[in-house]
């Protein structure tokens, strides 16, 4: 069968669209002038940047000690947060013990308590973990007793008059309904996490997206603070994207609003 | 023999607005083999009692007992089946209905053989694997009640199973239900507020009242000939019609 041109699909071409409109406008404002590279460092001056940074290796190093952050630090309040955010939702008395403490938390801003993880952890790898951690799982806590709490109660009675114990009722039938609620979650944290990197990396880094960044301030160098926050946002991306795969690959059930 | 036995069931529910009577006093019971329908208006508390009797909801007063032993909690001896669609929608089809199986633990392979035999019993033998989503709402139920028949419950407990379905596909699956529990010689306790769907089923109907839900008569059905949809219009059935219509709508005009 012979297959027709593709027609234009513009849902697929919007994401383009968008970030060529702003490259655009990077480019004229740079090259045309209009802004001085303090201000706003043309591409030019930034992709150097990124290909020396691929040649002598630094930037994968870079790269790569912040992912290890964010992933560990974002691993272990995930960890934490599952069967947490699943026993609240099931249980009031818990909900009754926790909640008022972790929402008290959650408005604790993490800058702020950077200075007693210095002085509790020292300033190792583990203190910049506990930073990831504790800007994602006071959230992720939540989120997780709210997925969990809206699965459909139909699922619910229908497993108990099937003969489904406390556990089964927890295995079989709490987690796979809340699953694609779950890994939503899982990837909007993630973005936390990124966000909280800076701040994780403060204080004794030598290496680092956030540490590099932290360093440019100091020298004004604009473009190489580009670079990070570029390199941040493509990483974030793939993270992203890795993640809407998994939902696929674990959950081909599930529909969301506007699938076809 | 008696399969369930319900006696002097009462349920108050606590609401903002103070405490509400939902069922006022009912005992009945359910013979082994007999196909029992409750028939009554919404709102009149048929939904609260299955649930009680499905150990799904704590009962304010009384005693039910299936099979001389007192219920306290859902269990698998009481198969129920839902108004909602209840099939889990991560599981195949013949996964949902060896679901109840493989929490009391049987082996797989036992499973998968009996789960078969479920799901060609209801005809849905090509839709094995298909996910509940790619069903139509006839055969979502078909499946709900495989899953709960694989179970082998003590009794079938079933909540307006129908109530979503349109006119044709509710009157096929009448007849597959009539004709699945006459097979399997199960026990059905069926609530509905379809009067023609309770004396079609039915080998007994018992009329709640308006709430609080009580029980205002119990009524043998005896049809002569085949219970499908050309007993509709026969005399008989047109006789136990009305006599249930005067009962339900005479009240609600008072």
């Amino acid at each position: 069968m012979k297959t027709a041109a593709k027609p234009f699909n513009l849902t697929r071409s919007l994401p383009a669209i968008s970030f060529l409109v702003i490259a655009t406008a990077w480019c004229v404002i740079t090259y045309g002038g209009l802004v001085g590279p303090l201000f706003v460092p043309s591409p030019t001056a930034v992709l150097e940047k990124i290909f020396s940074g691929l040649k002598d290796g630094s930037l994968l190093t870079h790269c790569w000690a912040s992912t290890r952050r964010v992933m560990i630090g974002w691993f272990f309040s995930a960890l934490a947060a599952l069967p947490g955010g699943m026993l609240m939702a099931r249980s009031k008395k818990f909900t009754a013990l926790l909640q008022p403490l972790i929402e008290f938390v959650r408005y604790l801003p993490v800058v702020a308590l950077v200075p007693l993880t210095i002085l509790y952890l020292g300033i190792g790898e583990t203190q910049k973990y506990m930073v990831i951690w504790l800007g994602t799982f006071f959230q992720l806590v939540l989120m997780v007793c709210d997925t969990v709490s809206s699965v459909d109660r139909n699922y619910l009675n229908a497993a108990r008059t099937l003969g489904a114990d406390r556990w089964q009722l927890y295995k079989e039938v709490i987690f796979p309904a809340s699953l694609p609620g779950l890994l939503d979650d899982f990837r909007l944290t993630i973005g936390w996490a990124w966000t909280y990197l800076v701040v994780a990396e403060m204080v004794a880094s030598s290496e680092g997206l956030g540490y590099i960044i932290l360093k440019s301030q100091r020298f004004l160098a604009t473009d190489t603070i580009f670079m990070g926050l570029i390199l941040i946002g493509l990483i974030g991306l793939l993270t992203d994207f890795l993640l809407r795969m998994l939902t696929r690959l674990l959950v081909p059930w599930y529909k969301r609003l506007g699938d076809t | 023999m008696e399969k369930l036995t319900v006696e002097h069931v009462s349920k108050i529910y606590n609401t903002p607005n103070g405490s509400l009577l939902a069922v006022k006093d009912v005992s009945f019971t359910v013979e082994e083999g007999e196909f029992v329908v409750i028939v009554g208006n919404s709102g009149c508390g048929k939904t609260s009692l299955l649930n009680m009797i499905g150990g799904l909801e704590e009962k304010t007063e009384g005693s039910i007992r299936v099979s001389g032993q007192e219920v306290t909690g859902p269990g698998p001896d009481r198969g129920m089946v839902f108004q909602g669609y209840s099939l889990f929608p991560w599981l195949t089809v013949q996964k949902n209905v060896e679901f109840g199986l493989k929490m009391r633990g049987i082996d797989a392979k036992t499973r998968a053989e009996t789960a078969r035999k479920y799901v060609s019993l209801v005809g849905l033998e090509g839709f094995a694997d298909t996910l509940p989503d790619a069903l139509s709402g006839g055969m979502k139920q078909r499946a709900a009640i495989a899953r709960t028949l694989a179970n082998a419950p003590e009794i079938l407990l079933m909540d307006e199973p129908f109530g979503a379905l349109d006119a044709q596909t509710r009157i096929v699956m009448q007849e597959l239900l009539a004709r699945v529990s006459r097979e399997t010689g199960s026990t059905v306790l069926f609530i509905t507020h379809d009067i023609d769907e309770a004396i079609l089923l039915g080998t007994r109907i018992l009329v709640m009242s308006r709430r609080p839900g009580t029980v205002q008569k119990i009524l043998p059905v005896s049809l002569p000939g085949k219970r499908d949809h050309t007993a509709l219009t026969s005399p008989e059935f047109l006789a136990l019609k009305r006599e249930i219509m005067d009962l339900l709508w005479t009240e609600q005009v008072l």
